[in-house]
């Protein structure tokens, strides 16, 4: 990997959350507090912002610069978990290098654990990890196939947006959801959404 | 959307600023990042520093002053403070007994102040403030919110660290509050948050919503609306079921009872309800002997209303009545 990947995949991620205000802000007005948007996209801003201090950068030195400064501009619950993420993918990398597809899906699956650890959350909870789980164990095991790139890209996003979906009918047990009890049932989580959305656009880029 | 902003951006450090323009004799602003402190700094004690986000005012810095918190660290509008804030906070307000975070019990406030502490190189503890029994506790969900409650949890800190006791005594007592209070919130209406620039949700003329939390977030379910009477009833009865579920004996109990409105409801409306649910809480055994009532803890323009009852005993009587000097709360000083 190669940071100028990582910028690349930051301008995408921008580009997606910007393109899906209408999509975030109505989920988490049904189900949240209405702020999900506006939060994600002050993260994706900030680190589209950062493109020149990281440029020179080594992308494990990178990837732990992007999860500080979430850290202290994202805020609420997204900040810390995605921060969680990425300054464990960069300790991943760094301890096992980052030259195989292999290797970085050890290093993104233990992003979902920092943030499986950081929010005591899990599957079927109604939250991002309902994608981000499923997408790292399918994104280790066909890494461990050795199929290409793209062909594992291609499935992640599939995979992805079957993630999102499941949390149609879940009762929300973590997050700002969990006060409704089973009035959240039919309302996709806003996590979960925007998670699928981010890992569509970098799909898209390889 | 109607409200007085310049850019919707500036909303928070422009309000901030105005706030310590106020009350410069009683606290300070610094920005990037941002976080209020005491004018005068305090020594040799615990120092307590709460935070949250934005939208709750005078939730936390209108509690910053003798008596009361020491910091306060103010997320954007409903979004926790980020680590870097507790941390510049903690370090310019560390008074050598160590720090004492209160944090309402919502999952950013949680893990945004745990990473802070993790961080902290001073000795630190964590009261979790989780009065609201409008969401059933479970150790499958994040759990109770902290709403209104958190106030009385802040005094009765805020005064036993005064007093000089160490870090575990304060969190002892804290947690003592928090158990011995339940809140439970009903809107009238949503509220708008300034950047999304439309109301959270949608509540008929003819509809409540009960159980809400401090965000205007929908509660745990939409009824008709009734007279006052019976809707406080039902808080009433919420907030008894929950000392029973929790094995907390209410009879003969003296109590503080504080209504607190959301912030577009008028204290004509909170003194009406304020008589019922005293009225009830009486008949049902319990000595209303302390009460507050007014916007202690708001959720920006939502039209609505906390009850919360804490049960008194000697300790927390003390620290309850015991002097203190803020913007927001002030007695015999």
């Amino acid at each position: 990997m190669k940071t100028e990947f990582i910028l690349d995949a930051a301008l995408a991620i921008q580009r997606t959350i910007l393109a899906n205000e209408h999509t975030l802000e109505s989920l988490d007005r049904e189900i949240g507090d209405g702020d999900h948007y506006i939060n994600m996209k002050r993260g994706a801003s900030t680190v589209v912002e950062m493109q020149a201090e990281l440029a020179s950068l080594s992308p494990e030195a990178a990837l732990n610069k992007i999860g500080l400064k979430l850290l202290s501009t994202i805020g609420g619950a997204s900040g810390p978990l995605l921060a969680s993420f990425f300054m464990s993918m960069s300790k991943s990398l760094k301890a096992h290098g980052d030259d195989s597809p292999t290797k970085i899906a050890a290093a993104f699956a233990s992003g979902v654990q920092a943030i499986i650890q950081r929010g005591k959350a899990n599957l079927g909870e109604k939250t991002m990890l309902d994608v981000l789980i499923p997408v790292a164990a399918q994104f280790e095991s066909l890494a461990a196939l050795g199929h290409d790139a793209k062909f594992i890209a291609n499935a992640l996003t599939k995979t992805a947006e079957a993630g999102m979906r499941s949390t149609k009918d879940l009762i929300a047990t973590k997050g700002r959801a969990a006060g409704l009890g089973e009035r959240a049932i039919g309302h996709i989580d806003p996590g979960a959404k925007s998670c699928q959305l981010m890992i569509e656009a970098v799909s898209q880029l390889i | 959307m109607k409200k007085f902003i310049n850019k919707v951006d500036d909303i928070l450090v422009e309000s901030l600023s105005g706030f310590a323009t106020a009350h410069a004799d009683l606290v300070a602003l610094n920005l990037n990042p941002n976080f209020l402190t005491r004018k005068n700094k305090a020594r040799n004690k615990v120092a307590i520093i709460s935070g949250g986000g934005s939208g709750h005012e005078p939730l936390h810095a209108g509690y910053i002053g003798v008596g009361m918190l020491d910091a306060a660290c103010p997320g954007h509008v409903f979004t926790s403070p980020t680590p870097d804030q507790m941390l510049e906070a903690a370090t310019a307000v560390h008074a050598d007994k160590g720090i004492l975070f209160i944090v309402k019990n919502y999952a950013g406030d949680v893990m945004n102040f745990e990473m802070a502490a993790e961080m902290l190189p001073f000795e630190n503890a964590t009261v979790l403030t989780s009065d609201d029994c409008a969401v059933i506790n479970s150790t499958y969900t994040t759990g109770r919110r902290g709403v209104a409650g958190t106030v009385i949890v802040e005094k009765c800190v805020g005064s036993l660290a005064e007093a000089g006791a160490d870090l575990t005594a304060c969190k002892t007592l804290g947690d003592k509050v928090n158990i011995r209070t339940a809140s439970i919130g009903v809107a009238l209406t949503s509220c708008t948050v300034p950047a999304a620039g439309r109301p959270t949700f949608d509540l008929s003329e003819a509809d409540l919503e009960m159980g809400v939390g401090i965000h205007g977030e929908p509660g745990r379910r939409r009824e008709a609306l009734r007279e006052a009477d019976a809707i406080v009833a039902d808080c009433v009865e919420a907030i008894l079921a929950d000392f029973k579920t929790k094995n907390i004996s209410t009879v003969q109990s003296e109590a503080l009872l504080l209504v607190n409105g959301f912030g577009a409801t008028p204290l004509m409306e909170l003194y009406l309800l304020y008589n019922t649910a005293a009225q009830l809480f009486t008949q049902h055994g319990i000595c209303i002997t302390r009460s507050l009532v007014g916007n202690y803890t708001t959720a920006l323009d939502m039209a609505g209303a906390s009850i919360t009852l804490c049960l008194l005993d000697d300790e927390i009587k003390q620290h309850w009545d015991s002097p203190v000097h803020t913007p927001a709360l002030r007695w015999k000083m």
